[in-house]
C-alpha cells in the first residue's frame, strides 16, 4: 500500500471541507478521484503535499505517517497542479532544471533525467523554447515531465485536463496510463469528468467532503440498473451531475 | 537530505532569481536609472543648498554627490528587496510558490535561500552603478569596492527578509502599491541616505529620533563607512541584530498556505 488516508477531516475557518474520509491506494494503480468542483479534491491534495497541516486523522505515505515524517518524504510525490505553475519567462529546460535543483539532484543526473523526460513527451525540439510560446497541451506535458523528474512513487494530478481541448486531454490521459503500466507509478487523478474514467480504473467518489464509494468503475457501473457509471454516480450524489 | 543537496537547491534558487532578473531587462534599467537620476538631477540641485560638514568617515569636505552615493547604493538594495517581495506575492498568486514548497528541503531553508539569492542579485546592479558613478567623478579607494560586498549582502538580507514579511501580510498583488507609500518611501526618506542626521535634528527633533531608530539609517551608515574601508561597529551590530530578528520573523510568519487557502475558499 502506497497511501493510506484514515478518518481525515479538514475545515477552513468557515466550513468543513473534508469529513472523516478514508481511502487506500495500492502501488501501481490508476485511481480516479471523482467529484464535482468544491468536493474537496484539491484540499485533499494540499494535505497530501503538506501545504495544509493535518487537523484530524492519519495520512501514511509508504508506511510513514506524513505528519511526523521529515520534509524528505515529499520526494515520493510528484504533482501536477490544476493551474499551471510553470515560469512562463523561462525555457522548458530551465523550468525542469529548477525543479531538479529543488530536489537536490546533481547537475549530471538532472541533465540525464531532463533529456529522458523531454524525449518521452516529445518535447526535445522545444527544449529551449520559452514556456510562454507553448500551447496548453504542451505546457501540461512539461508539467507532467517535471513531476516525474525525481521518479516519484505517487503521482497526484489535480484536474490536469482543465483548459485542454479533447485531443490534448486524450493524449495526456494516454501518457499517464502508459506510465502507470510501464513504471508502476501510482496515479491519483482528480477529475470532475466522467469521460476520463476507464472501466478498469479504480474510482473514488468524493462528494461534499465525504467518500461515497471506492471500487472499480465497471463494478460501480454494474450497481446501477442501466450499467452506466453516470447513473450510479448520480444515484450516489442525489442526482447531481459533475 | 544531505548538505550537498541543500547546496544544489540554493544554487538552483539563485540561478532562477538571476534568470528572472535577466529576463526583466526593464527592471535592471530602472534599478540603475533611479539612483542615477538622484545623483545627476537631485544632487545637482541640492549641492548649493545643502553644505556637508566634515563628519565621519569623511576626513575633509565632500560634495553632496559623494555624500548621497552610499544612500543611493542602499536605495538599490531597498528597491531590489521590494521587487523580490513583489515577485513572491506574484508567485503565490500564480501558484509557482507551490513548486518551491514541493521541495523536500525544509521550508526555513527554502525561504532563507530565496532571501539570500535576492540579496546576491542586487550586487551586480550596485557595482554597475558604482562604475557609472566613477565616470561622474565619484571616486572610491579600490579596497572600498571589496569592503562593501559583505556589507551590501547583509543589508540585502535584512531588506529581503522585510520583503518576505510584507509578502506574507499582503493579501493581493494590487495591495503592493501601499507598500511603496507606507514602507519604502518612509524608510528611505527618514534615514541618513539623503541628509546627515545632524541636519535633520536642526530641522525637527522628533524626526531626528525617528531617523536615528530607522534600521535603514544604520545600513546606509554601514555602507558609507565600508566604502571608505572603515567599520562602523555600532551600525554593524544594529544591522546584524535587525537582520537576525527579521530573518527569524520572516521564516516563522511566512505562510504561503494562507494564499492557497484563500484561493480554495473562493466560491
Amino acid at each position: 500500500m502506497i497511501l493510506n488516508v484514515e478518518k481525515v477531516s479538514f475545515s477552513y475557518p468557515t466550513r468543513l471541507v473534508l469529513s472523516d474520509i478514508s481511502l487506500t491506494l495500492q502501488s501501481g494503480g490508476f485511481y480516479c478521484l471523482l467529484g464535482p468542483n468544491g468536493a474537496g479534491k484539491s484540499t485533499l491534495f494540499a494535505l497530501l503535499n503538506r501545504f495544509y497541516p493535518l487537523q484530524k486523522g492519519l495520512i501514511e505515505l509508504a508506511g510513514q505517517p506524513l505528519k511526523q515524517a521529515s520534509s524528505g518524504i515529499l520526494q515520493q510525490i510528484g504533482m501536477v497542479f490544476q493551474q499551471s505553475t510553470l515560469d512562463l519567462d523561462l525555457t522548458i529546460y530551465d523550468n525542469l532544471r529548477y525543479h531538479c535543483a529543488l530536489q537536490g539532484m546533481p547537475a549530471k543526473l538532472a541533465k540525464q533525467r531532463i533529456a529522458e523526460q523531454l524525449h518521452r513527451f516529445d518535447l526535445a525540439e522545444h527544449e529551449y523554447h520559452s514556456v510562454r510560446k507553448l500551447n496548453g497541451g504542451h505546457r501540461r506535458r512539461v508539467e507532467l515531465a517535471r513531476a516525474l523528474l525525481h521518479k516519484p512513487t505517487l503521482l497526484l494530478m489535480d484536474e490536469p485536463t482543465v483548459g485542454l481541448d479533447r485531443n490534448s486531454s486524450a493524449d495526456l490521459i494516454a501518457y499517464v496510463r502508459q506510465l502507470c503500466e510501464q513504471e508502476h507509478v501510482t496515479v491519483l487523478w482528480a477529475t470532475h469528468l466522467l469521460e476520463e474514467v476507464a472501466p478498469t480504473d479504480e474510482v473514488i467518489v468524493l462528494y461534499q467532503g465525504q467518500i461515497l464509494a471506492q471500487a472499480k468503475a465497471q463494478v460501480l457501473a454494474q450497481q446501477s440498473g442501466s450499467g452506466l457509471l453516470v447513473d450510479h454516480y448520480m444515484s450516489l450524489t442525489g442526482g447531481e451531475y459533475v | 537530505m544531505y548538505s550537498k543537496a541543500y547546496g544544489i537547491a540554493f544554487w538552483g534558487i539563485l540561478r532562477r532569481e538571476a534568470q528572472r532578473f535577466i529576463h526583466q531587462r526593464s527592471r535592471f534599467f530602472s534599478a540603475l536609472i533611479r539612483p542615477l537620476l538622484w545623483l545627476l538631477v537631485f544632487a545637482a540641485g541640492f549641492r548649493s543648498v545643502l553644505g556637508i560638514a566634515i563628519l565621519p568617515p569623511y576626513e575633509t569636505y565632500i560634495t553632496y554627490e559623494q555624500y548621497i552615493t552610499p544612500g543611493l547604493m542602499a536605495m538599490i538594495v531597498l528597491f531590489n528587496g521590494m521587487q523580490s517581495s513583489l515577485s513572491m506575492v506574484y508567485d503565490r498568486e500564480m501558484g509557482s510558490m507551490r513548486v518551491l514548497l514541493m521541495s523536500p528541503m525544509s521550508r526555513g531553508f527554502l525561504l532563507l535561500a530565496k532571501v539570500l539569492a535576492s540579496a546576491l542579485v542586487a550586487l551586480p546592479q550596485i557595482y554597475v552603478f558604482l562604475v557609472v558613478a566613477w565616470f561622474l567623478g565619484i571616486e572610491v579607494e579600490w579596497l572600498g569596492y571589496i569592503f562593501i560586498m559583505p556589507v551590501l549582502l547583509l543589508t540585502g538580507v535584512m531588506i529581503a527578509s522585510l520583503g518576505l514579511i510584507l509578502a506574507s501580510l499582503i493579501k493581493q498583488l494590487e495591495n503592493f502599491a501601499g507598500v511603496m507609500n507606507f514602507v519604502v518611501f518612509p524608510m528611505f526618506f527618514m534615514s541618513s541616505a539623503l541628509y546627515p542626521l545632524w541636519r535633520m535634528r536642526e530641522a525637527n527633533e522628533w524626526l531626528y529620533w525617528v531617523c536615528a531608530y530607522n534600521p535603514f539609517t544604520h545600513a546606509v551608515e554601514l555602507i558609507r563607512f565600508a566604502l571608505y574601508s572603515k567599520m562602523n561597529w555600532q551600525a554593524f551590530w544594529i544591522v546584524i541584530c535587525v537582520c537576525g530578528v527579521l530573518c527569524l520573523t520572516a521564516v516563522i510568519c511566512f505562510d504561503p498556505q494562507r494564499g492557497l487557502m484563500r484561493r480554495q475558499m473562493k466560491p
